[in-house]
């Protein structure tokens, strides 16, 4: 309060006139007031007008509410608008063009559902929601089994426990490109790839092998085998988290009644986890559907182009938005992925208050 | 009693030798990469595998930031990462602290504006936020990418949570002795919350890093490209230079390695308290 001004004494002493007697008014009410919520609104009124009172004396500008507010909007405002222009408007954006036809120069023009319709026509659509979903289906549980796994081998009381943790978990932080990269050469569609080497010398024909990303039929195959290796560090952790939150007289009762290792783990553990089962899933499946770049490199060639064999929803907004131009379509597909990706949270928020208590 | 010991310890051993094999199967893809990031490229596939070449080929480190602008890339990649990654933890506390700990009017409001982003992949809105951006004239800048990533809704949640614990009398306190709020922000809760700025730091320092889709779609000029956007363009331009594609590899992966390591005990706490509390 360095900069009090002095008020303007007629001006203030006009104020003070009013607001004086409407103070001692609201202070016999309150008093008389036997209904305490009515009671807190007087209160309330009250604390006002003394504020303003004060404000009359003084000569300040602004209540005590209103600069209490203008600090706080300072705190959140770096954050909110860079949040509202770079997030909140393209967001409100999106929905606004999956309606609209545009080319990025030309003026917009109104589709109706024309791009929606366009969907189901187009065959690299169908082609790219068809390997969505099966990646995902493939993807949930293969990573879901070994990231658990992992998590109950490394909750015992082991030698390097540590070390197997962080082991288990940098191929999740480690760079995409330089990963898939190198699998991109382990597992080469020539018979001298490593990968390769190894299945034939365990005895497979020269002709029978794999040709993993090169062979449509397996392309979905090796991303998702990549995608497994590469995330399941990560879920791992929520498990341990998981697994360190059950109580350990569980066990030791168990163990009381003579169960053995499976029975513990399917009558304690399992049940135990189920809620992070259920928020592994949700995150495990939203991320699926998200899925672009894993498939853009170990695919994609040296082009960057995906086939009808392994083009993901993503991969498909990216070329038409940015190859084709088609950003109204582009629009419309990003929101199939948004109505997907929503359900899916939906699903959360149900979950989250069966698991709150 | 003797029985159920000699079971332990199969057990035990079976136990040893899966970890073993799991911890083998995550590391090979690395130590394949060291190994054959020292050999010739006609080398690479020789069978058996060669884990430690007879002559080390250091040439390939040298070679590879002739043959493409490699420390420009690593410059711009660095540039981006740290002002994002500062501006991040800035304003992000800064917002956050508001929200948790100060009353005003359309809190709620504002932050419901958050957790409506909050189940929006980027995905979805990434065609309107380029148009927008390069109607801004921002298409192909750096600052671009500091835009798109400095301010998440992430942040700003995960450090409410974080400031919420921290008892609020402590706030009060600090109040009545006279600090106004920017030093209560700055000389209390900014000390207590490392913990977390902690994770938010290696969270957007590894996203950042490794960010892939939006260098490229925003950056096109070569010398303005990220670490990860140029080794992919090398990787698709030399693709059979398999020695120098391992060696720019393994230098994209050592910062990370390096900042994993060293705070890899709150990236490890921020993953299990973004499960536990869901």
């Amino acid at each position: 309060m360095g900069n009090m001004k002095m008020a303007d004494p007629a001006e203030a002493a006009k104020k003070l006139a009013v607001l004086e007697p409407q103070l001692a008014q609201l202070q016999k009410q309150a008093d008389a007031e036997t209904d305490p919520k009515k009671k807190l609104k007087l209160g309330k009124e009250i604390e006002k007008t003394r504020d303003k009172i004060r404000r009359a004396k003084t000569g300040e500008r602004f209540s005590r509410q209103t600069k209490r507010d203008l600090v706080a909007y300072s705190f959140i405002a770096p954050n909110f608008i860079g949040f509202a222009i770079f997030t909140l408007g393209p967001v409100v954006f999106a929905f606004v063009l999956a309606f609209l036809k545009w080319d990025g120069n030309n003026p917009m023009q109104f589709a109706g559902l024309d791009n929606f319709a366009m969907m189901f026509g187009n065959k690299r659509f169908m082609a790219s929601l068809r390997n969505t979903i099966v990646y995902c289906i493939a993807t949930v549980p293969l990573t879901l089994v070994t990231a658990l796994g992992l998590a109950v081998l490394l909750n015992q009381k082991i030698k390097g426990r540590n070390f197997f943790r962080t082991v288990s978990f940098f191929p999740y932080v480690a760079s995409l490109v330089a990963v898939a990269a190198v699998w991109n050469m382990l597992f080469s569609p020539a018979k001298s790839g490593p990968i390769n080497m190894i299945l034939y010398n365990l005895g497979v024909s020269a002709k029978n092998l794999p040709k993993w990303s090169a062979d449509k039929d397996w392309v979905m195959f090796t991303v998702v085998l990549f995608s497994v290796w590469k995330n399941m560090g990560y879920y791992m952790v929520i498990y341990l988290a998981g697994l360190q939150g059950i109580n350990g007289e569980l066990y030791e009762a168990c163990s009381l009644d003579g169960a053995n290792t499976w029975q513990r783990f399917l009558y304690i553990t399992w049940p135990q986890l189920q809620p992070t089962t259920f928020f592994v899933t949700i995150i495990l499946t939203i991320n699926c559907f998200k899925v672009y770049d894993i498939v853009y490199m170990l695919a994609g060639g040296s082009s960057g182009v995906l086939n009808e064999s392994a083009i993901v929803l993503v991969y498909h907004i990216y070329e038409e938005a940015f190859r084709n131009w088609n950003l109204g379509y582009a629009s419309a597909v990003a929101m199939v992925l948004f109505l997907i990706v929503l359900v899916i949270t939906l699903f959360q928020f149900r979950g989250e208050k069966k698991y709150a208590n | 009693m003797k029985i159920q010991n000699t079971k332990t310890r199969t057990l035990r051993v079976i136990l040893y030798v899966v970890l073993i094999a799991l911890a083998l199967v995550m590391l090979v893809p690395f130590a394949w990469m060291l190994s054959a990031s020292f050999k010739l490229d006609k080398d690479v596939f020789i069978f058996p595998i060669q884990w430690i070449p007879e002559n080390p080929r250091w040439q390939n480190y040298v070679d590879i930031w002739n043959k493409i602008p490699l420390a420009k890339f690593v410059m711009n990649t660095v540039k981006l990462t740290f002002i994002v990654t500062f501006l991040q933890l800035l304003t992000s506390s800064f917002a956050a602290y508001a929200f948790a700990k100060l009353e005003f009017k359309g809190k709620n409001t504002l932050f419901l504006a958050y957790i409506a982003t909050i189940a929006v992949p980027w995905q979805v809105y990434m065609v309107p936020q380029f148009m927008m951006m390069r109607s801004m004239g921002l298409a192909d800048t750096h600052l671009a990418i500091i835009f798109l990533q400095a301010f998440s809704a992430f942040g700003v949640f995960m450090m409410k949570q974080f400031y919420e614990g921290i008892p609020t009398e402590l706030c009060e306190a600090a109040r009545i002795d006279g600090m106004t709020e920017y030093q209560i922000w700055y000389r209390i809760m900014l000390p207590l919350s490392k913990p977390s700025l902690s994770t938010l730091t290696i969270f957007t320092f590894v996203n950042t890093w490794n960010d892939f889709l939006g260098p490229l779609i925003y950056l096109t000029t070569e010398s303005k490209k990220t670490l990860q956007l140029g080794l992919r363009m090398f990787i698709s331009q030399f693709g059979s230079e398999y020695g120098l594609i391992m060696a720019a590899s393994v230098l994209s992966l050592i910062p990370v390695l390096i900042v994993f390591l060293s705070l890899q005990k709150y990236f490890v706490e921020g993953v299990a308290a973004s499960g536990v509390k869901g």
